[in-house]
């Protein structure tokens, strides 16, 4: 078991990487706008597909295709919560909440309709290539799915954080009719920030996709994850969504070594429970 | 006088149920897909003629991959009066249906259930033309066994792999009791998840173990992922071997060839030196659809059924279940024999040993049905 720990501890931390990339939007729409965003899974099912057709039918390598799929998320996440989940919820939270899972059954039953319930693989040059790194093999896909992680999360961090589009959003969360007396609408910035995290899921899908399938199940993989992560590290914090996904991935994975596969994932409702035990707003979460 | 009008005779209507949502939705939308198709069969040669050729209809149902939903929609088709159900790919699923069919004494012709208790409970209405767990894994043993013994007997250690279901964990349990049988000695059993997103860890305790071979038994995507991780781990082995392998189809062949390359599977196909069965195969891809056994599942449960029903000369429950399970039914396009059904389940029902070669499904077990060579063992991990 000792052999394997420092293996388990890298392909965790390369797994948390991918966790992290889908839980980046996520803590942008449930985190700061506190939108329980039901249609996170089936968007980045959806933004698979994308990447899959592009790659499949048209050539386009995912990585290649990546700021292109990244702008047509932004486009659809901007329009949807514009011309439907704005318009049907009124700013109720309850409705906002029914009308993204409207949105999440009507793309998962679209994509059935369209693709079957086929599972869909990819292959590029450096889908099944590993790196060497001492004793470890490392899959290139995941590495460069990792890096991108790190890359968006402080993009994210520093778009928030330091521009003064950042500041509205949140103050848009955090005070929306204090933001609404210094001009700030915020209708106009919810449909940015619902924008900018279904965004995430365009550069997401690209990076998943090289080193997993798409099928119209497979947001249900990961979307229960990154809700656990965005609370986990912290709702609305970009740091914590990327800590918590390697958190996350490498309990994952120290669970799976020394419990079994089937009683490994407990580990991660535990660390959970445990943080949130200890520190109520999550490991990066700012005290109210 | 006008002729005299003759009522057009009822329909019959066949209730399937699979999990065509859900992470199942591919096998049950395979099994789906070859029901309808039996049932567009049977009506363009007449429908059921011992009941003046009444046209079947199918009732479709979704179980999503869920027991109880599977079991609701039993009550609702009872309520449609229908006269007979198939389903359910997956045994989960098939356990509820028929244990709600039995119920309402509905005949349930199971395609892709492969659990023995199924058909072993004792349910009167409940019929596998397919065969069981027991009957595909002793035949799994006896393939590997042929395939081992004929190259020297390379391997004598595996790891079994299984997801940890009633599938997976019945047929793991079942394999690792008959491995020492034949030589191999089973150095570790490791279930997983459905889903499980990835398989680093358990290719890495693969890779720490050292065993000449691989006993797969789970669903397509962890089935899929799982020999991805094998072969990116540079795993070394003498075969991976799957028994029903959930992911062993013709997209995975095709979409990764590195991969799918030389793996083996014992499992239900169809009988390559029957032209009709390749044609049947050519057909369902002509029409823009994957070809998996899933297909063949669909198709044969709703024929058996008809057959049934036809011999029954009724669609009524009393009368279709003695049918049924006196059925002689035989078609070369599986590799079957006559059918003679033992407490539901057919005697001579058998898979066949498959490898993928060329980017193809190819039999290489029994020699009677073999269409290529086996390559036993494959090539070193690069």
């Amino acid at each position: 078991m000792t052999a394997l720990l420092l293996p388990a501890i890298v392909g965790g931390l390369l797994t948390g990487g991918v966790y992290a990339l889908v839980a980046l939007g996520l803590t942008l729409i449930y985190g700061v706008l506190h939108i329980v965003n039901f249609a996170h899974g089936a968007l980045l099912m959806a933004a698979m597909f994308g990447a899959w057709l592009l790659a499949a039918k048209l050539g386009l390598d995912p990585l290649l295709a990546l700021p292109l799929l990244t702008a047509a998320m932004f486009a659809v996440g901007w329009a949807l919560y514009r011309f439907v989940i704005g318009p049907v919820s009124r700013g109720q939270d309850r409705a906002i909440l029914l009308a993204t899972l409207g949105v999440a059954v009507v793309i998962d039953n679209g994509a059935l309709m369209l693709f079957t319930g086929d599972s869909r693989t990819i292959e590029t040059p450096y889908a099944l290539a590993m790196l060497q790194a001492g004793p470890l093999l490392l899959p290139e896909a995941k590495l460069i799915a990792f890096v991108c992680a790190l890359l968006l999360a402080a993009l994210l961090w520093a778009f928030m954080a330091l521009t003064d589009t950042g500041r509205a959003i949140r103050a848009v969360a955090r005070e929306p009719e204090g933001a609404m007396l210094v001009g700030i609408r915020p209708q106009r910035m919810f449909a940015l920030a619902y924008g900018i995290g279904t965004a995430c899921l365009g550069a997401a899908a690209c990076l998943l996709l090289p080193s997993f399938y798409v099928s119209p199940q497979v947001g249900e993989s990961f979307v229960l994850i990154a809700f656990t992560i965005v609370v986990l590290g912290g709702m609305g914090s970009f740091p914590g969504a990327l800590v918590g996904g390697l958190l996350v991935g490498v309990t994952e994975n120290l669970g799976g070594l020394y419990l079994g596969e089937s009683l490994g994932p407990i580990c991660v409702p535990l660390l959970f429970i445990a943080v949130l035990l200890l520190r109520p707003t999550g490991l990066f979460g700012a005290a109210r | 006088m006008p002729a005299v009008l003759r009522a057009a005779p009822e329909t019959v209507k066949i209730g399937m149920i699979h999990p065509v949502t859900g992470p199942l939705a591919f096998g049950g939308g395979q099994c789906r897909l070859g029901g309808q198709i039996a049932v567009a069969d049977l009506n363009d040669v007449g429908g059921i003629k011992s009941l003046g050729g009444a046209k079947v209809e199918a009732v479709l149902g979704d179980a999503q991959g869920k027991a109880e939903i599977a079991s609701g929609l039993v009550d609702q088709m009872a309520e449609q009066k229908v006269a007979g159900i198939t389903g359910c790919y997956a045994s989960n699923l098939a356990l509820a249906v028929t244990q709600t069919a039995a119920k309402y004494s509905i005949p349930v012709s199971i395609d892709s259930g492969i659990a023995d208790s199924i058909t072993s409970r004792g349910l009167a209405n409940v019929f596998r033309f397919f065969p069981d767990n027991t009957t595909m894994t002793n035949q799994a043993i006896a393939c590997l066994d042929a395939l081992n013994k004929g190259a020297g007997s390379p391997a004598k250690s595996a790891v079994i792999v299984h997801e940890n279901s009633e599938f997976g964990t019945s047929t793991a349990k079942l394999l690792a009791t008959k491995l020492a049988g034949i030589g191999i000695a089973a150095k570790e059993t490791i279930g997983h998840a459905t889903p499980t997103r990835d398989f680093t860890n358990i290719a890495l305790r693969i890779k720490a173990q050292a065993p000449d071979l691989v006993l797969i038994t789970n669903y397509p995507n962890e089935y899929q992922l799982l020999l991805r991780t094998l072969y990116q781990q540079k795993v070394d082995l003498v075969a991976a071997y799957s028994v029903s392998g959930g992911g062993f189809n013709l997209p995975f062949a095709k979409d990764q060839p590195a991969v799918s390359a030389n793996m083996i599977d014992y499992n239900h196909w169809y009988n390559p030196h029957d032209p009709r069965a390749e044609a049947f195969r050519k057909r369902v891809e002509a029409a823009g659809h994957v070809f998996g056994w899933e297909v063949l599942f669909g198709y044969f449960a709703v024929r058996v059924l008809a057959d049934a029903i036809e011999r029954a000369g009724s669609a009524d429950a009393d009368r279709v279940i003695p049918a049924f399970a006196a059925s002689t039914w035989h078609d070369d396009w599986l590799p079957y024999g006559p059918t003679r059904f033992v407490n539901g389940q057919n005697q001579g029902a058998r898979g066949l040993g498959l490898q993928i070669q060329d980017a193809d499904i190819k039999v290489i077990w029994p020699g009677d049905f073999a269409d290529a060579k086996p390559v036993f063992p494959r090539p070193k991990a690069g």
